[in-house]
């Protein structure tokens, strides 16, 4: 299922070093299952006139909660993009912060209300608040890397995005800047294969994202995005490495945008319906279900615990968030400067 | 010559700050080796590891700087000419002036983008910009633009030391233009105060880098013919000082702006528009501008540069006539 390519030969520990355990399964398991069940109950909401918009991450949450996974929680930084609802809700996002976000609620710890949903944003669980301009996260997470290296802080920083973002010369001066100083930061690139309506093909001459990382010196690999545990394996010996100070690393993860690009978006304009089909007889939620009870690591009731707990909890979280309070208006006026 | 240069005053604040605080780094182009103007010669030396020599890359020259601020950092980023900055604009306006602001306080950028700007040096249309008026529309940013050695040297210290993203902007003309005694003058000045540089009662006009110099030329031979003008020193753009920037229109009533960019969405409109809302009973004339044709850029020949400033002897004509209305 995992496949890895490195431009150069590098050590690689024996694959069992990153063997995940039970409870790391099952943890993967609850992670990707919750993303896509909030973002389900999100598209509800929207459609049912409680929620403005919603930009979900249906079909990569395996990627991102691999990658995640891959993280030390508390310690490492994160500059997400938009999509990346599973890689927040692994850093310790809770489904009813999920939701507040959503409604754009006083208490989001995002942005109480700022920003539109899904623009994340956490100084205590160190994950750098992001803009809908695609690709300016990824400077910033160079900054952080710099900034730690001058401190001699043995952190990670990991930057997603999708790849259409990797057209922008932000992408490509802070995959330079980060090779020039060796600096410890993941570059995760969930290749989705759509920038809105354009295949990848009109956004790059190339098959793989990965392939750019040749053109700064940089180590890369490309993964199956719709299995977490092989994203997982390939994400976290990188981090490792990054943090003994072996540089920085390009990742792409193969996943497919398996929903429009947003609650606004009809991807029928675009899409054969035939691609979809095939893509979703992949869909991580039911890969990984599927693989783990074949291998009889879980009994089929173990995971239909999980599922019922999960759904209860988005359930639970959504009513919760509608009757939380919305920000006062005078509070657009608040927090332009930072008082000295 | 006694005092120090507008540059010096730079280096040696940047030494000095370096000195004090460990999380102050600077990144830039040549910076290295001490960058075009000699603003940072010498500091990779005495600091090493803290002067960073970037790609030619500007987004991410201030975009990395916002990640390091973010970290707690305390980066001070040089573009190397102000006209190459808007290739960071971007990281400006969607990102470091708006941190605070999105994370409702949460977050803050504790950094500076200092950068040379404005004309007078034959640097033709990319080495010469004025960029104050895409800049100061950005709440959350400020911007700073000071015309004396002594306010170089105290508002880049409160700018270093400001929780907020600071862009500094030093005129290059004036580099090596005008000189004063670091350790004897006051500079008081705080960030966010402009200053009252001339008293006289007939007409005011405001200004600031190299403008200002060139403001206070021309109110000295004004007031050899008896028109005596109030000089406004801006000093910082955003926020602006609306209380000194209003009681020195009131007594005069009569008020010229100037500035070395183009007149049209300039920044001497925000001036001339505070006045009439605030002032408009005790003005004796209409607001004046004075400030450089609405062309692309300045040119590069010395015939058509000097046509395209403003300088002394264009402000004195506009006063003198601003003062016989």
């Amino acid at each position: 299922m995992t496949s890895v390519r490195t431009r150069r030969e590098r050590s690689r520990r024996p694959i069992d070093e990153y063997l995940l355990s039970e409870h790391q399964l099952e943890e993967m398991y609850y992670y990707i299952l919750l993303a896509r069940r909030l973002n389900e109950r999100m598209l509800a909401l929207n459609r049912q006139g409680r929620a403005a918009f919603v930009i979900a991450g249906a079909g990569q949450e395996a990627a991102q909660v691999g990658a995640a996974m891959a993280l030390q929680k508390g310690v490492d930084f994160v500059a997400p993009y938009y999509r990346d609802l599973g890689v927040n809700l692994v850093l310790g996002m809770t489904a009813r912060e999920a939701m507040l976000n959503l409604l754009g609620k006083r208490d989001d710890p995002n942005s109480h209300g700022r920003q539109m949903p899904a623009h994340w944003g956490s100084v205590a669980r160190r994950v750098v608040t992001q803009s809908s301009v695609v690709t300016t996260q990824f400077p910033h997470a160079v900054g952080i890397a710099l900034a730690a290296k001058l401190c001699k802080d043995p952190i990670v920083v990991m930057a997603s995005c999708g790849e259409g973002s990797t057209s922008r010369g932000d992408f490509h001066e802070s995959l330079n800047f980060a090779a020039i100083h060796h600096l410890p930061v993941i570059f995760f690139v969930e290749n989705n294969g759509y920038a809105i309506s354009e295949r990848t093909e009109k956004e790059m001459p190339l098959e793989h994202v990965a392939d750019r990382a040749r053109g700064y010196g940089m180590q890369s690999a490309v993964v199956d995005g719709m299995d977490g545990i092989a994203v997982y394996q390939t994400v976290r010996p990188a981090v490792d490495q990054a943090r003994r100070g072996g540089g920085p690393f390009l990742i792409e993860a193969k996943c497919y945008r398996l929903w429009p690009h947003s609650s606004d978006d009809d991807d029928s304009r675009y899409r054969p319906k035939k691609e979809l089909e095939e893509w979703s007889r992949k869909d991580p939620v039911k890969l990984f279900r599927e693989r783990v009870e074949s291998d009889g690591i879980f009994p089929r009731e173990d995971l239909d615990e999980i599922e019922r707990r999960v759904e209860e909890e988005v359930r639970e979280a959504a009513q919760w968030a509608l009757m939380q309070p919305d920000p006062e208006p005078e509070d657009a006026l608040t927090f332009v400067y930072r008082e000295a | 010559m006694p005092g120090a240069t507008v540059i010096e005053a730079v280096r040696v604040t940047l030494e000095e700050v370096m000195g004090q605080d460990d999380r102050v780094f600077i990144i830039g182009e040549d910076v290295e080796a001490g960058g075009v103007f000699r603003a940072t010669e010498g500091l990779a030396a005495k600091y090493p590891g803290r002067v960073i020599d970037s790609p030619l890359a500007e987004s991410s020259i201030i975009g990395i700087s916002v990640g390091a601020a973010h970290y707690g950092m305390k980066p001070v980023a040089e573009i190397q000419f102000a006209d190459f900055i808007h290739a960071g604009f971007d990281q400006l306006c969607s990102e470091a002036s708006r941190w605070c602001y999105r994370t409702r306080g949460e977050a803050h950028l504790p950094m500076v983008v200092r950068t040379p700007w404005g004309g007078g040096v034959h640097g033709g249309q990319h080495h010469s910009q004025s960029i104050e008026a895409y800049y100061t529309h950005l709440p959350g940013l400020k911007v700073i633009a000071p015309s004396f050695p002594a306010d170089y040297r105290s508002l880049l210290k409160a700018a270093i030391a400001d929780p907020n993203p600071v862009l500094f902007l030093e005129h290059k003309r004036t580099y090596r233009m005008v000189r004063q005694d670091l350790a004897t003058e006051p500079g008081e000045s705080r960030i966010g105060r402009a200053r009252v540089t001339r008293r006289g009662d007939d007409l005011t006009i405001y200004a600031y880098g190299l403008m200002l110099h060139e403001s206070l030329a021309a109110a000295e031979t004004l007031s050899r013919d008896g028109i005596e003008c109030t000089v406004v020193d801006l000093l910082t753009l955003l926020p602006l000082d609306l209380e000194t920037i209003l009681e020195a229109a009131r007594a005069p009533g009569k008020v010229l702006v100037v500035h070395e960019d183009t007149l049209t969405g300039g920044f001497g409109g925000e001036i001339a528009a505070l006045v009439a809302e605030h002032a408009f009973e005790y003005l004796d004339a209409p607001v004046r501008r004075l400030a450089a044709p609405d062309v692309p850029a300045m040119p590069y020949h010395h015939n058509l540069e000097s046509f395209f400033m403003p300088d002394r002897e264009k402000i004195a004509r506009a006063a003198r006539e601003l003062a016989a209305y």
